[in-house]
């Protein structure tokens, strides 16, 4: 996307943004609640109209793409226990039958972790459950590209590590992901690239690794002088201070950690400067 | 999918959900019913010669139970599905806009069609209703159905454009159909109620199921008792067919998949 804009009345949603997700890859969105991810992500989709820039997705413009555009494209929603009374297996039968290559629904529910609640009527699944439902119907049209939507929020931490299982094996089979999250650890956990987004405004695109130069940052090294007091020191050869280190105190330096800035360290500063 | 296994297939989809929620087939199916057993123990005077009320009252009830299914139905139900986010997930998928409808008109046939017999059945083994002796009142009876049963669902997907969210839909949808019934003569033998009265429900479908059904299932002496001296199936086909029409282009015109914008 190029020059891609939103706004509502006098609040820019979405302000000029440019953005490439490579085929294949797991991109997450990661920002704070309101920076204008969701409608970002619905412009993609093709439920938002953009009041700017150019979008192409899978090679179309999802502003007027046609159904045939829509089966190479899965989305998972947020789910509202909108299919009450019908069963999981009926449900995913359904949606099955609404694309032209779709996947088996009893395979699309195996790997999901549903079969035991293939017979279930949907208003009686777990909210982890109702999620995964939510994913089974996004991916059984078999999709080149999957939107998630923030995924786990409101997951209790093993049903998040599950989750993130599932997506792993998704990217593996080659699907494209885009996720939004506001949970750093669930962009460092899937994603093979990052986009920080803040106020409407991308401010930074990069790996998890390297987001915001962290691992050119320089380093902080800390260890306890031989009167107990600790020194620090941010130094861009922290090999070097660390042998020199070693020498001064004839082996082990008390107490000696070497860091650079966490992901969350550069996060917050990106939030922060973008605000 | 064949565009016919498609609308069957989401038309299946609506009749299960129906079917396995109790609330809503106790109170479509079993409504009208329960009104009959109240109105027919309550009146049993004669209002014209071989005419009892019941009859004429059972006659009312196969038309609101027409809009029932149609109308309020719909009206109530599109806003919900719209709300819980069921017509975004739908748009989501390459399932073509009008499959949505076309399962929504298979759901409007059955149960209307499930709704009538037992309405027909009850009344003529309980309240005397006599089943029309010739072709020609049945055939009546099947074009008054299918154009005011489409009426009613064209109007009440259009209806969903004017209820902002679900929770609120029940609270707009139920007293129009209510103002229908007692201004259209469901309650009460029509022409004794105010002229002004007669004339604003002319200006709606229901008032017009009413006079059709009433021209199947009452002697033919009773249409003397009629606004116009007769039946007059002429206009109740055009009123029909007109409220079709403007449904139709309410329903492109103005239906909305989302809550924004």
């Amino acid at each position: 996307m190029r020059g891609l804009r939103k706004t509502y009345g006098s609040r820019a949603a979405v302000d000029d943004v440019d953005l490439d997700v490579r085929s294949g890859e797991v991109f997450a969105l990661l920002g704070p609640n309101g920076a204008g991810k969701t409608t970002m992500v619905e412009i993609l989709e093709g439920y938002r109209q953009r009041d700017a820039g150019e979008v192409s997705v899978l090679g179309q413009d999802p502003a007027n793409a046609g159904r045939g555009w829509r089966a190479r494209v899965g989305i998972v929603l947020q789910g509202t226990g909108e299919f009450e009374e019908l069963t999981v297996r009926e449900v995913v039968t359904h949606f099955a039958g609404l694309y032209p290559d779709a996947d088996d629904p009893a395979t699309v529910i195996a790997l999901v972790g549903l079969s035991d609640k293939a017979n279930a009527r949907t208003r009686t699944l777990s909210g982890g459950q109702k999620r995964r439902l939510d994913v089974a119907l996004g991916i059984v049209g078999r999709p080149e590209l999957l939107f998630l939507d923030e995924p786990t929020t409101g997951f209790d931490p093993a049903a998040r590590h599950e989750f993130w299982e599932l997506i792993r094996r998704l990217a593996a089979n080659g699907t494209t992901i885009l996720l939004t999250t506001h949970y750093l650890e669930e962009a460092e956990a899937l994603a093979d690239r990052v986009g920080v987004i803040v106020a409407g405004r991308i401010v930074a695109v990069d790996t998890t690794e390297a987001l915001g130069g962290r691992q050119d940052a320089p380093a902080t090294v800390t260890w306890q002088r031989p009167d107990g007091a600790v020194e620090t020191a941010d130094t861009h050869t922290p090999t070097a201070l660390v042998a020199e280190l070693a020498v001064r105190y004839g082996g082990e330096a008390p107490g000696l950690t070497v860091s650079r800035p966490t992901l969350e360290d550069v996060y917050l500063s990106m939030i922060g400067a973008g605000r | 999918m064949t565009p016919l296994t498609l609308a069957w297939s989401r038309g299946r989809m609506e009749l299960l959900q129906f079917s396995r929620s109790r609330e809503s087939v106790v109170f479509t199916l079993l409504f009208p019913v329960i009104m009959i057993s109240i109105f027919g123990s309550i009146f049993n005077g004669v209002i014209a010669p071989g005419v009892r009320f019941t009859q004429y009252f059972v006659t009312g009830m196969i038309a609101t139970g027409l809009m029932t299914v149609g109308f309020q139905n719909l009206a109530i139900q599109i806003p919900i599905e719209r709300d819980k986010g069921v017509l975004k997930r739908l748009r989501g998928t390459p399932m073509p806009p009008w499959a949505y409808f076309a399962g929504k008109v298979v759901f409007v046939i059955v149960v209307g069609v499930v709704e009538t017999v037992l309405l027909l059945a009850i009344a003529t083994a309980f309240f005397g209703l006599d089943m029309p002796g010739s072709a020609t009142d049945w055939w009546t009876f099947a074009w008054v159905s299918v154009l005011g049963i489409t009426a009613c669902t064209l109007c009440g997907i259009a209806f969903t454009s004017l209820v902002r969210t679900a929770r609120g839909a029940p609270a707009v949808v139920t007293p129009v159909a209510l103002v229908l019934q007692f201004i259209s003569g469901v309650f009460f033998v029509f022409t004794q109620l105010p002229t002004w009265m007669q004339q604003v429900a002319a200006l709606f479908p229901l008032k017009w199921m009413c006079q059709g059904m009433r021209s199947v299932f009452l002697p033919d002496s009773f249409a003397a008792n009629e606004p116009g001296g007769s039946w007059e199936l002429g206009k109740v086909a055009l009123v029909l067919g007109l409220w079709c029409v403007i449904g139709l282009v309410l329903c492109v015109r103005t239906f909305r998949w989302s809550n924004r914008d």
